[in-house]
């Protein structure tokens, strides 16, 4: 894994001595991170890096997981559903579950930070176990619509903590705590962004038996039904219509996520007899998601919700032009028609898609601001210092702070 | 030839980091937005005329304000967020008179319009109200001298010029920016910190106003 020097030259050697100067007035304080899974997702991939980071700039960090059984993680999976507004129905036995589980990891965990950062519903009511120490939950999820039912259950733990945290302007409620926005971010030197070899690029195109004969469509993304599969087929279909090209639906499964295997059943039906359409379950494998975002000409994100939508920021890092749905985190990071192409529906994407396609010039400029744009909002160096800033405002209330 | 002028003071360059606090308030039309903006904290204003500087500094060398942005993209009140776009806001010295320059802005267009007031933004596309928290601490770099400061100025971050230029003037209220007070009262150069108060730091970007206050500062060193 890289080091913190190894970023100065892309963001530049002031940000990293800005970093270093946080990390010093956080000396002395334990950071104790907790959520439900280590693989697959944002939220684990984010902690893999931020972890280590913290800790060689000093900062004393860990990482926790809850635990929990097939029926718990069902019910969060339906939480997190309904939270992005699915009309799901959530019993009681649902809530009980939720508790019950709730309560066997509040009395399993050794809590020890100075602040315990709690990423994600599922570890949520360990906010029992509350001292003297400062809380905070980190939401990675679109809750600008919540089902009230689920919200308000949440609510009665949400408001013991000390701050909340989310990744866009809109997923904001009005809470009796503060409230903070930190966006996600992408690593420039991880496995999934760093620099390929053209090389490296031909052999992942080799192993998935993927010509570059002609134009490629990519979706990364796990099966789950809000990144919209079949949308992303039927966009394909229009496109293919006009333009000959191939399609990449890509992604892994998630060990939270039960029901991707339903889902990716039901793409593959839809894409059944059209040799074109490659449907990929990767492995946890970095290197070959970056190396088929670098090998696509245009990529697609075309999610009914999203937290924050990092395989956009991906794939603008890659300089690569992408058509993306207006929702959740995603319109901060593309600027329509400046750095890539907001779409509401299958219509709009292949439209948007096609124009991509017909107007490489076009494509090539919309990939370049993006990249740009990536690189002074989005990357993890950023993140690292909003979370260092995040960690001392717990102990500043005030709106200047002099440190 | 001219030998360097000793400070009297040194000059300590700090730095200034940002984190957005969410209010969870949020205005669908003009007359809810005017109602918010008055009530708001300082802190919400200051973010609002300031956020497109640090967010978009390799963008534009005229950044709009949220509240202009809002008006004319989601609203499609071109006019009105023409002239909430054009505010000068070198002109004023504390948020309190920014923020009743925009409140009068908007209540003087509203009465002149009031169909204006009708005018919902699509969902999803509420303008959210959100805080500048800023957290200033000193850096490691100390000016002695014009020479020293401009040595500093080319490799210091865009936060710390940032800081010095924008904030110490309107937020921090102290009339002026940080470089000419010090040029001023430390170096007793006052045509060079009259030179650099003068500048509209709002028309630049910010790596194009550290290249210009460069080139400001470098003219007045003797080779």
């Amino acid at each position: 894994m890289a080091r913190i020097e190894e970023y100065i030259p892309i963001v530049g050697q002031p940000v990293i001595d800005d970093l270093r100067l946080l990390a010093e007035r956080l000396k002395g304080k334990v950071v104790q991170n907790i959520n439900s899974t280590s693989v697959g997702g944002g939220v684990a991939e984010i902690l893999h890096r931020m972890i280590p980071f913290l800790k060689e700039l000093g900062v004393d960090a860990h990482w926790d997981l809850i635990k929990g059984g097939e029926q718990f993680f069902e019910v969060t999976k339906k939480f997190h559903n309904t939270l992005h507004g699915m009309p799901i129905e959530i019993s009681q036995q649902d809530f009980d579950i939720f508790l019950d589980t709730s309560r066997m990891n509040a009395e399993e965990i050794n809590i020890f930070g100075d602040i315990v950062f709690v990423h994600d519903p599922q570890p949520l009511a360990l906010i029992r176990n509350k001292a003297k120490n400062k809380w905070i939950w980190r939401c990675h999820i679109d809750v600008s619509e919540p089902n009230q039912k689920v919200w308000r259950f949440l609510r009665s733990f949400i408001d013991s903590y000390d701050a909340a945290v989310f990744s866009a302007p809109a997923f904001s409620q009005k809470l009796p705590i503060r409230q903070f926005l930190i966006s996600p971010s992408i690593d420039p030197l991880s496995d999934k962004n760093k620099e390929l070899s053209q090389e490296s690029i031909n052999s992942v195109l080799k192993k998935y038996n993927l010509p570059k004969d002609k134009p490629i469509i990519t979706q990364i993304s796990r099966f789950d039904r809000l990144k919209d599969p079949l949308g992303v087929i039927e966009t394909y279909k229009q496109v293919k219509r006009h333009i000959d090209c191939r399609l990449v639906l890509a992604g892994g499964g998630a060990s939270d996520d039960p029901e991707s295997a339903e889902v990716l059943g039901e793409v593959k039906e839809a894409a059944k007899g059209d040799p074109d359409i490659h449907i990929l379950l990767l492995a946890q494998n970095d290197i070959e998601v970056n190396a088929l975002q670098r090998a696509s000409t245009v990529i697609l994100q075309k999610s009914i919700r999203e937290g924050f939508g990092l395989t956009v920021a991906e794939a603008l890092w890659k300089a690569k032009p992408v058509v993306a749905s207006n929702v959740g985190g995603i319109s901060l990071q593309i600027a329509h028609k400046y750095s890539g192409l907001l779409c509401h529906s299958v219509e709009g994407a292949s439209f948007a898609v096609k124009q991509l396609l017909s107007s490489p010039d076009y494509a090539r400029r919309l990939g370049e601001n993006g990249r740009e744009h990536i690189k002074n909002n989005f990357l993890i160096t950023r993140h690292l210092k909003e979370y260092m800033l995040l960690f001392l405002s717990l102990y500043y209330p005030e709106d200047i702070v002099y440190l | 030839m001219p030998e360097l002028t000793k400070a009297k003071e040194p000059f300590v360059f700090y730095t200034r980091l940002h984190l957005s606090e969410l209010t969870g308030l949020r205005a669908s039309t003009l007359g809810q937005l005017l109602e918010l903006i008055k009530e708001v904290n300082g802190s919400c204003i200051y973010q609002h005329t300031h956020r497109f500087l640090q967010q978009h500094q390799h963008l534009s060398p005229e950044p709009p304000n949220d509240f202009a942005y809002w008006i004319t993209d989601v609203l499609g009140e071109d006019e009105l967020g023409e002239k909430l776009a054009s505010i000068d806001l070198t002109q004023f010295t504390t948020i309190r008179s920014l923020r009743e320059a925009i409140t009068a802005t908007i209540a003087a267009y509203l009465d002149k319009n009031p169909l204006a007031k009708v005018r919902f933004s699509k969902e999803g596309e509420e303008f959210h109200f959100i805080k500048s928290v800023s957290f200033v601490l000193p850096t490691n770099y100390v000016a002695y001298d014009l020479k020293d400061f401009m040595d500093i100025l080319e490799k210091i971050s865009i936060d710390s010029i940032y800081y010095h230029i924008f904030e110490a003037r309107l937020r921090l209220e102290r009339n002026t920016n940080d470089f000419s007070n010090w040029i001023e009262t430390s170096i007793g150069n006052e045509k060079l910190a009259k030179e650099i108060s003068r500048l509209d730091p709002y028309t630049f970007t910010l790596d194009g106003l550290r290249n210009k206050l460069i080139k400001i500062v470098k003219r007045k060193i003797p080779d």
